[in-house]
C-alpha cells in the first residue's frame, strides 16, 4: 500500500504540470479545436510580437526575478553573517518570521499603503517636516522601472530565504568555523562568507530558484504595485486570457510560452551570478582580504531587515485601521472618526469567499499532509532517501511559472465538463501545497529518534502502533506546522484560484485584489485583515493542539 | 467500498442538467414556479463596494421572495463574460452555460447581439415591470450605443456623466465648462487631473466624451468606425490627449485603476476633478464617508456622455427562468428606489414617474438625492453614445500611443 504512495505524489506534482504545459503550447501555435483553432501557426507569435511595449513588460519580469533574487540573498547572508548567533538575531528572526505566512497580496497592500505619497509615511512627516498639505505628484506605486514591485517581492522572499537558511545551517558547523576564521583574524561577516556560507547556500538553491520563478511571474503583486504603462508580461497575460476576442487567447498561451523563456533565461543569468560571485568570494579568501571593519555592513543588514519588518507590519497595522476609519484625509496621521460601516456593508457578503477559502485549504492541505507522511513513512521502510531527482519533482511547482501551465490547465478544462469545480481547485491548490507541506516535514521527520520505535517494537507493538502512538503524537507539533504552512501557501494561491475557480469560485485572496482595484481602503483593510488572519489562525492551531495534548508531557514543552 | 462508489454514479447521475424548453415569459405564474429553487450566476462588475452591496440585498430580496438564489460572479470588465459565453460555444456548450445574466451595455451588448449569443429577443418588454419603464422619454432605453436593444437586454439604470470637484479647495468659477477648457484647466494645474486607464469602461468614455466634443465630423460616429476616416475623425481627440498628458497626474505615466480609485485620490487631494458615470456618485460616496461633505458635482453646458445599462441573458444560460426574475425584480420600483437612495448607491432610474402608483411616485420624490447631486435640468444635455465600434478603435490606438510610457 505504502509504497504506491512516492509515485502518487510525483504524479499529483508532475502531471497537472506537464498537462498544463502542454495545454499552454500547443494552442500557442495555433491549434486548440474547442477555440477555433484547427490547425497549427505562428500567427499567436506574430500577434504577441506587435503587442506595443512587449520588450518592456519581458525585461521588467526578468529584473524583477533577478534583482529581487540578488538583493534577498545578499541581504540574508549579510544578515545572518553578521548577527547569527546574537540576541539581536533572535529578535529579528522572530519578527521577520511570522511575515511568511502573511499572503503577497496582504504583503503588497500594506506596502503600498506606507509608502505611497499620500502613505502614512508621508501622513507622519507632513506638513511639519515636509511642508506638504496636499501628497506630492510623485510617482512611487506603480513606477515604470517597477522598484516598487521589487521592494514588495523583496519584504516576502527576505523571510523565506531566511527561514531556509535557518533550517540549513544545522547541517554546518557554523560555531567552530565562525572561531576558526575569527581565530585567524577575519571579520565576523567575511568568516562567515569564506567558510560557512558556500556549503549553506548549496542547500538552498533551489528555493532561490524558486524565487527567482516566483518573482518573475508574479501576478497578484504586480497588479498592486507593479508598473502599468505597460505592465509586467504575467499581467498582460491574464489581461489577454480574459479579452472578450477570443483569439487573444492564443496569443496569451503564446505569451505563456514566452513567460516560461523569460523565467528561463532569468535562471541561467542567474547561474552566471553565481559563477562570478563564487569566483569574487574565492578571490577575496586567496589573498586573504579579512575585512576586519564590518560594522558598516552588519550595521546596514540589521537595519535593512528591521525596516522590512517595520514597514509591512506597519502597513498592516494601518491597513487594519482603514478597515475601522471614517473619512481620512491627508495629511491626518490617523482617522478623523472611526466607523464600523465597511465592516457591516462587507460581512454579509465574504461568508461565501470565506468558506472556498477556508475548506479548499483545509482539502489540499490534508491531502498534502497524508501525502508527505505517507511518502516519509515509505522512505523510512525502504531505508532510501528521496534523492536529488525526489527533490526536483518536490520543487518542479515551484520552479516552473504558475502562468506557463495554470493557463494551459484552464483550457483543458473546458474539454471537460463544468471547468469550475471545488475539486478541480483543491487539485490545483494541492500541488502548489504539497511542496511547502513536504519541505518543512521533512527534516523533523528524519531527525526523529528511532529509538523510541525500536523501543515500542521490542514491547511487541505492530509497526502501525507504533506509528500511530509514538511516531505521530511525538511529531505531532512539526505534523502541524507543515499542515500550518501549507494552508498559508493556499490561502494566499491568486492566479490558479483566479484561472481555475473562473469567478464562481473567490478566495479571500481573488475577493482582495479584485476590490483592491477599485482602491476602497476600508474594504481593502478588511480583506487583507482575513488573509492575514486566517493563516495565523492555522499557527495558533499548530501551537495550541500540541500544547493542549501535551500539558502533562514535560518532555513534549516546547524547550 | 461498493456503497461508496454507488454514492458518487448517484451524485454524478445528480449533476445531469434536465433539458428543459426556454421559459415562455408571458407565462410569468409558470416562470415564477420554473424559477423556483434555480441559482442565477450574475456576472456583474464589481469595483464599487456600494453596488456589491446593492446587489448583495437584491439578492437575499430574490431569495425570500421567489426561493432564487443569486450568485454575483465579481468581474472586473464586462468582456470577461463575454468571452466565457463565447468559448462556451465554440466548445459545444450548448445548453447548461455558466452564466445567466450579464451587466452589460455598448460594444459588449453589440459584440453578443451580432454573435447571436443572446436569450430570444422581446423578452425584456415582455417582463412584468416593464409597463413601469419609461422607455418613451429615454431614448437611450431602446437604443444602446445606437443599436436597437430589440428587447435583448432589460434596462437597469441611467448613466451620465459627471465632474466632481472639492468645494473646499477648488473655486466654483475656475471649473471647465467644456474638454477645451478642461485642457486649459489641466495646463494651469498639473497633476490634479487623470482618467482611468483605458480600457476601463470610465477611462474609455472620457475618451468618448472628448472625441464627441472634438471631432470635426459627428455624424461620422454614429455609423461603424470601419466606414470612416478614423485619422480624420478621431485625430483631433489624440491631439487633445498629446497636449494635455504632460500635465497630468503622475506625468501620464501610470493612470487611476478605476473611477472608485479617482474618488480616492479626490479624498486624498491628489486630484481636484475626477467624474463618473453616476450623477449620484459622489453623494453616495460622501454619505459612505469616502469623500468629504464639500465635494460637488458640475456637468458641462454643452452636454456629457450619456447612457443606459442593462442586463441580458446569454443564450445557453442553465437558469433562464430565475434570471428573467431577477430582472424583473431589477425594475421593481423597491428595487429602483432602493439603487437611486445615494446612502445605498444612488443610481438613476430607468422607470418613468407617469407609470408609477402614487405610493411609489411619493417614495421616488422623497428621496434625498444628496448635497453633491445635481437636480435633473442642472445635468445638462446628453450626449448620445458613438457606435460601439469606435471604442475597440480608440482603445487601441492609445494602447498604441500611451500604453508604453517614457
Amino acid at each position: 500500500m505504502l509504497r504506491f504512495f512516492p509515485a502518487l505524489a510525483v504524479a499529483v506534482l508532475s502531471l497537472p504540470i506537464l498537462a498544463g504545459l502542454a495545454g499552454t503550447v500547443v494552442p500557442a501555435f495555433g491549434y486548440l479545436p474547442a477555440l477555433g483553432g484547427n490547425t497549427f501557426s505562428l500567427a499567436p507569435f506574430a500577434d504577441l510580437f506587435s503587442q506595443p511595449g512587449l520588450v518592456r513588460s519581458c525585461i521588467i519580469a526578468f529584473a524583477s526575478g533577478v534583482l529581487t533574487a540578488a538583493i534577498s540573498v545578499g541581504l540574508v547572508a549579510l544578515f545572518v553573517a553578521g548577527w547569527g548567533q546574537t540576541r539581536a538575531f533572535r529578535f529579528v528572526e522572530v519578527s521577520v518570521s511570522p511575515l511568511l505566512a502573511v499572503p503577497h497580496a496582504a504583503a503588497a497592500f500594506g506596502l503600498a499603503f506606507m509608502i505611497a505619497p499620500s502613505g502614512f509615511l508621508a501622513r507622519l512627516l507632513s506638513p511639519w517636516a515636509t511642508g506638504w498639505t496636499r501628497p506630492p505628484d510623485w510617482l512611487i506605486v506603480n513606477d515604470q522601472l517597477g522598484l516598487s514591485l521589487m521592494a514588495g517581492l523583496i519584504v516576502k522572499e527576505v523571510p523565506f530565504l531566511l527561514l531556509m537558511t535557518l533550517a540549513a545551517l544545522p547541517q554546518v558547523p557554523v560555531t567552530a568555523s565562525r572561531r576558526l576564521a575569527m581565530t585567524l583574524g577575519y571579520g565576523r561577516v567575511s568568516g562567515f562568507l569564506y567558510t560557512v556560507w558556500p556549503s549553506v547556500y548549496r542547500q538552498i538553491r533551489l528555493a532561490v530558484f524558486a524565487v527567482i520563478a516566483f518573482a518573475t511571474s508574479v501576478v497578484d503583486m504586480a497588479i498592486i504595485l507593479g508598473p502599468t504603462t505597460p505592465a509586467s508580461l504575467p499581467v498582460r497575460l491574464v489581461e489577454w486570457m480574459n479579452d472578450p476576442d477570443l483569439s487573444a487567447r492564443f496569443m496569451a498561451s503564446a505569451g505563456a510560452v514566452l513567460q516560461l523563456g523569460v523565467t528561463l533565461s532569468a535562471l541561467l543569468f542567474w547561474l552566471a551570478i553565481e559563477r562570478i560571485a563564487g569566483q569574487m568570494l574565492r578571490l577575496c579568501t586567496l589573498r586573504g582580504r579579512r575585512f576586519r571593519t564590518d560594522a558598516l555592513a552588519r550595521r546596514a543588514a540589521f537595519t535593512a531587515m528591521a525596516l522590512i519588518a517595520v514597514i509591512v507590519f506597519g502597513g498592516l497595522g494601518v491597513l487594519s485601521l482603514w478597515s475601522v476609519s471614517g473619512l481620512w484625509q491627508f495629511p491626518d496621521v490617523l482617522p478623523g472618526s472611526l466607523s464600523l460601516r465597511g465592516w457591516r456593508q462587507t460581512i454579509p457578503r465574504i461568508g461565501n469567499p470565506l468558506w472556498t477559502t477556508v475548506t479548499v485549504g483545509v482539502a489540499a492541505t490534508l491531502l498534502s499532509g497524508i501525502l508527505a507522511i505517507a511518502c516519509l513513512a515509505r522512505e523510512q521502510q525502504t531505508g532510501r532517501s528521496a534523492g536529488n531527482q525526489a527533490l526536483f519533482f518536490i520543487y518542479l511547482p515551484l520552479l516552473v511559472p504558475q502562468a506557463g501551465f495554470v493557463f494551459g490547465l484552464k483550457l483543458l478544462l473546458l474539454y471537460a465538463e463544468g471547468g469550475a469545480t471545488w475539486s478541480a481547485l483543491v487539485l490545483v491548490h494541492l500541488v502548489f501545497v504539497l511542496p511547502y507541506v513536504f519541505l518543512s516535514l521533512s527534516a523533523p521527520w528524519r531527525a526523529f529518534d528511532r529509538r523510541y520505535e525500536a523501543i515500542s517494537a521490542g514491547l511487541g507493538k505492530t509497526a502501525w502502533t507504533t506509528f500511530l502512538a509514538v511516531r505521530m503524537p511525538m511529531l505531532s507539533r512539526a505534523i502541524l506546522t507543515a499542515l500550518a504552512v501549507g494552508f498559508a501557501v493556499s490561502v494566499a494561491q491568486y492566479l490558479p484560484t483566479l484561472l481555475i475557480g473562473a469567478g464562481r469560485l473567490v478566495t479571500i485572496t481573488t475577493e482582495a485584489v479584485a476590490l483592491g482595484a477599485g482602491g476602497n481602503r476600508r474594504v481593502i483593510g478588511i480583506y487583507a485583515f482575513f488573509q492575514m488572519v486566517l493563516p495565523f489562525l492555522g499557527f495558533v492551531l499548530a501551537a495550541l493542539v500540541p500544547a493542549l495534548l501535551f500539558r502533562n508531557r514535560r518532555a513534549m514543552k516546547v524547550a | 467500498m461498493k456503497r461508496l462508489l454507488a454514492f458518487v454514479a448517484a451524485l454524478a447521475a445528480s449533476g445531469v442538467p434536465a433539458f428543459a424548453a426556454d421559459p415562455d415569459v408571458t407565462d410569468w405564474a409558470t416562470v415564477l414556479e420554473e424559477a423556483r429553487g434555480q441559482i442565477v450566476y450574475w456576472n456583474a462588475w464589481a469595483g464599487s463596494e456600494q453596488i456589491n452591496a446593492y446587489i448583495g440585498w437584491v439578492g437575499k430580496a430574490l431569495y425570500e421572495r421567489h426561493g432564487v438564489k443569486l450568485v454575483h460572479v465579481k468581474v472586473d470588465d464586462t468582456g470577461n463574460a463575454v468571452s466565457a459565453v463565447v468559448s462556451e460555444r465554440t466548445a459545444g456548450r450548448d445548453t447548461d452555460g455558466s452564466i445567466d445574466l450579464i451587466w452589460i451595455n455598448g460594444e459588449n451588448f453589440a459584440s453578443m447581439k451580432r454573435q447571436g449569443l443572446l436569450f430570444e429577443p422581446g423578452w425584456a418588454t415582455h417582463l412584468p415591470n416593464w409597463r413601469y419603464v419609461d422607455a418613451e422619454n429615454k431614448p437611450t432605453i431602446t437604443t444602446d450605443f445606437t443599436i436597437p436593444t430589440e428587447g435583448l437586454e432589460s434596462p437597469w439604470g441611467m448613466a451620465k456623466m459627471v465632474f466632481f470637484y472639492d468645494s473646499a479647495r477648488t473655486e466654483q468659477g475656475s471649473l471647465p465648462d467644456s474638454a477645451d477648457e478642461l485642457l486649459d484647466w489641466v495646463k494651469a494645474n498639473p497633476g490634479r487631473f487623470s482618467y482611468p486607464q483605458p480600457p476601463d469602461f470610465i477611462g474609455s468614455s472620457f475618451l468618448k466624451q472628448v472625441l464627441l466634443e472634438t471631432t470635426p465630423d459627428p455624424a461620422a460616429l454614429l455609423k461603424p468606425a470601419e466606414e470612416a476616416d478614423f485619422d480624420a475623425v478621431a485625430g483631433p481627440l489624440f491631439d487633445y490627449l498629446d497636449e494635455m498628458h504632460p500635465y497630468v497626474w503622475r506625468g501620464a505615466k501610470t493612470f487611476p485603476k478605476d473611477y472608485p480609485s479617482m474618488s480616492q485620490l479626490l479624498a486624498d487631494g491628489e486630484l481636484d476633478i475626477t467624474f463618473a458615470f453616476n450623477p449620484g456618485e459622489a453623494s453616495s460616496a460622501i454619505a459612505n464617508d469616502l469623500l468629504p461633505h464639500t465635494v460637488r458635482s458640475f456637468t458641462f453646458t454643452g452636454g456629457t456622455l450619456s447612457n443606459t445599462h442593462f442586463v441580458a441573458i446569454p443564450y445557453n444560460a442553465a437558469s433562464k427562468a430565475g434570471a428573467l426574475v431577477l430582472a424583473n425584480f431589477l425594475i421593481s420600483p423597491e428595487a429602483q428606489i432602493r439603487k437611486q437612495d445615494p446612502t445605498v448607491w444612488g443610481d438613476p432610474t430607468v422607470l418613468s414617474m407617469d407609470l408609477l402608483s402614487d405610493e411609489d411616485r411619493t417614495r421616488f420624490a422623497d428621496l434625498d438625492l444628496g448635497i453633491a447631486t445635481l437636480a435633473p435640468d442642472q445635468l445638462g444635455p446628453v450626449l448620445a453614445e458613438p457606435h460601439p465600434s469606435w471604442v475597440a478603435m480608440i482603445e487601441q490606438e492609445w494602447a498604441k500611443r500611451y500604453g508604453v510610457a517614457n
